[in-house]
């Protein structure tokens, strides 16, 4: 599990921003590993909604509080403010109405914390420019054709994003491509073409 | 022998081979229909030991056609236990750990106060004179033996099918009472489809001239064909069509080719004849009128002003929701439109759906999946309750 997790630096910088026994709503939740993380080193309580039912499944048995759902379709059953944070991580990317979800996440959590890889990062940038062909990364791995990726945006998209939906950015970092954090004083655009994933904390 | 069986069945409704709990005058049931049930008695196994702090009791909650005998063998069939594969002693519901109840549901047939149990006011069988009975007040007698046992508030409320809708009424009714609660299989409404084969099974038992308007039991008889026949169309929507299809498909009972009769030429036939006959060996007729109409009567939002999330206000309740691909007796989607409304109620909730062709029946199986949904949200509220391993 310790693997897991030195693979998914983007879960320790969310992790970091939240306080200890608050109450956590984690979308796309996926193998559970933040869930497990949060509960083990904040004491928080936490849920999850997961698209892959053998994922909800599996982390059930391992007595998290998770249920099978849609971001795109189940959040709008979660009452306002319900949850002190709302994760989203590594997921906005693969939803069908980023926007919608984004907005329901500003609606159920008091803050929304999202994490995503930065399609303007210059690996990306490159093989476009360069080779003519759509990029195959490391964190991207997937090709055109059956990637479940179906909205991509950078660093700059997103924060335009935010700044549609009337949230507040209160905290952002970007990832290098070793996981490295990358200087706070940075300017967006360098962040935008070193920034391998973000990290936003956002409130409305 | 339907004269040997009537008799038997009013001595299992009376005088059950169960501990009873006995509720005088002072001590009325209030049911939905208005009324009162008083005396009424309640039967009841139970299972392990309750701690000094009176925290890990868990209640089991029975299906349409269970009983209290959840985890022993059971005294008119002399079968196992209806779920032994997931109660008893080292089992995921282990009972070396855990004070296990299990209660006979009011108007059933077992020694719970139901309409074969003797009416104090004639002498004779209540028959249909029984005031119809609900889903909440079958929960409501279960909290008045949970108080009998001075348990102020269970671990856990468990059960499949009807089983599940008096695990959801117990969360919505007595939240303050339930630490976590397992609803398998269920739904928080009878859906039109299911109130329809109910009636067909009812229609089938009244249709029977054995019936006698309900009052069999003064006649000696028992309308064995019609129940048989209500047992056999419910049996079908307990399974499904892949697992007759896998189990039977168009085999032929003992005999090389079709004889161009009425015989149970089909294996499906024969299975079918089979359960309707050994059902009505242990299960009285008008309590199958009883407790099909409570869980047609359930309709938990519509208790709660049309709003399924208004009855789960509030709740610290932990749940954990479980449904089966191939029900479609209660399909996923009745468990989550429920894990929806709990959602909006901020509850505590986990759902899994388990992928298997055995149907509704799935819940009563050995399904290494719905054991490790289990055992794993047990776990986690037994930590949370501070209940030690």
């Amino acid at each position: 599990m310790s693997v897991n997790r030195a693979q998914r630096v983007d879960l320790e910088v969310v992790a970091d921003l939240i306080p200890p026994n608050s109450r956590v709503l984690d979308v796309g939740s996926g193998d559970g590993l933040l869930l497990e993380l949060l509960q083990e080193t904040k004491q928080v309580d936490g849920r999850g909604l997961e698209l892959s039912q053998r994922g909800v499944n599996e982390c059930v048995a391992r007595g998290l509080s998770v249920i099978q759902g849609d971001a795109d379709t189940d959040l709008e059953f979660y009452a306002d403010q319900g949850f002190d944070f709302v994760v989203l991580s590594q997921t906005l990317q693969a939803t069908r109405n980023p926007k919608v979800v984004l907005d329901q996440l500003l609606r159920i959590g008091n803050r929304a914390i999202v994490s995503f890889p930065n399609f303007g990062h210059w690996r990306v940038r490159f093989s476009l420019l360069i080779k003519g062909r759509m990029p195959v990364t490391k964190d991207l791995p997937y090709s055109w054709y059956d990637t479940p990726n179906i909205h991509f945006c950078t660093i700059r998209d997103f924060v335009n994003l935010c700044e549609e939906l009337g949230a507040t950015v209160e905290k952002a970092t970007a990832l290098d491509a070793n996981g490295q954090k990358i200087g706070l004083s940075m300017p967006w655009w360098f962040w935008n073409f070193f920034g391998q994933q973000a990290v936003f904390l956002l409130k409305r | 022998m339907a004269a040997q069986r009537a008799a038997r069945t009013k001595d299992e409704a009376d005088h059950p081979s169960s501990p009873v709990l006995q509720f005088g005058l002072d001590k009325p049931l209030k049911l939905d229909a208005g009324t009162f049930l008083a005396p009424f008695q309640i039967a009841y196994q139970t299972y392990g030991t309750l701690n000094d702090a009176r925290s890990n009791a868990i209640l089991v909650c029975h299906a349409l056609t269970g009983d209290q005998h959840v985890a022993n063998t059971n005294p008119v069939t002399g079968k196992p236990g209806w779920w032994e594969v997931l109660v008893g002693p080292g089992k995921i519901i282990d009972t070396n750990r855990f004070f296990v109840i299990c209660s006979n549901v009011v108007g059933g047939c077992l020694g719970s106060t139901g309409p074969a149990s003797t009416n104090p006011a004639t002498g004779k069988p209540y028959g249909l004179d029984l005031p119809i009975i609900t889903i909440r007040d079958m929960v409501r007698a279960q909290a008045m033996l949970v108080d009998h046992f001075g348990i102020e508030k269970l671990f856990c409320v468990l059960g499949g099918s009807m089983g599940g809708m008096q695990v959801l009424e117990w969360a919505a009714s007595h939240s303050e009472r339930v630490f976590c609660a397992l609803p398998i299989a269920t739904g928080a409404r009878h859906s039109s489809q299911n109130i329809a084969f109910h009636e067909v099974g009812r229609q089938a038992v009244m249709a029977d001239p054995d019936w006698h308007g309900g009052k069999y039991i003064d006649f000696g008889k028992r309308p064995e064909k019609g129940l048989a026949v209500a047992r056999m169309a419910a049996h079908i929507t307990y399974l499904s069509e892949a697992a007759l299809h896998r189990k039977f498909g168009r085999n032929l009972q003992d005999r090389e080719a079709l004889t161009f009769g009425f015989d149970a030429d089909f294996q499906i036939e024969s299975y079918l004849r089979h359960q309707g006959m050994t059902f009505v060996d242990r299960f009285d007729a008008n309590s199958y009128l009883y407790l099909t109409r409570a869980m047609d009567y359930f309709d938990l939002a519509a208790d709660h002003g049309g709003r399924l999330a208004d009855a789960f206000a509030g709740t610290r309740t932990r749940f954990c929701l479980v449904s089966f691909t191939s029900d479609w007796l209660f399909p996923t989607e009745e468990s989550r439109s429920i894990v929806h409304a709990l959602n909006a109620a901020g509850a505590s909730v986990s759902f899994v759906e388990i992928e298997t062709d055995r149907g509704h029946d799935a819940f009563l199986l050995d399904e290494p999946e719905l054991f490790a949904a289990i055992n794993g949200f047990i776990a986690s509220a037994a930590r949370a309750r501070g209940l030690s391993a």
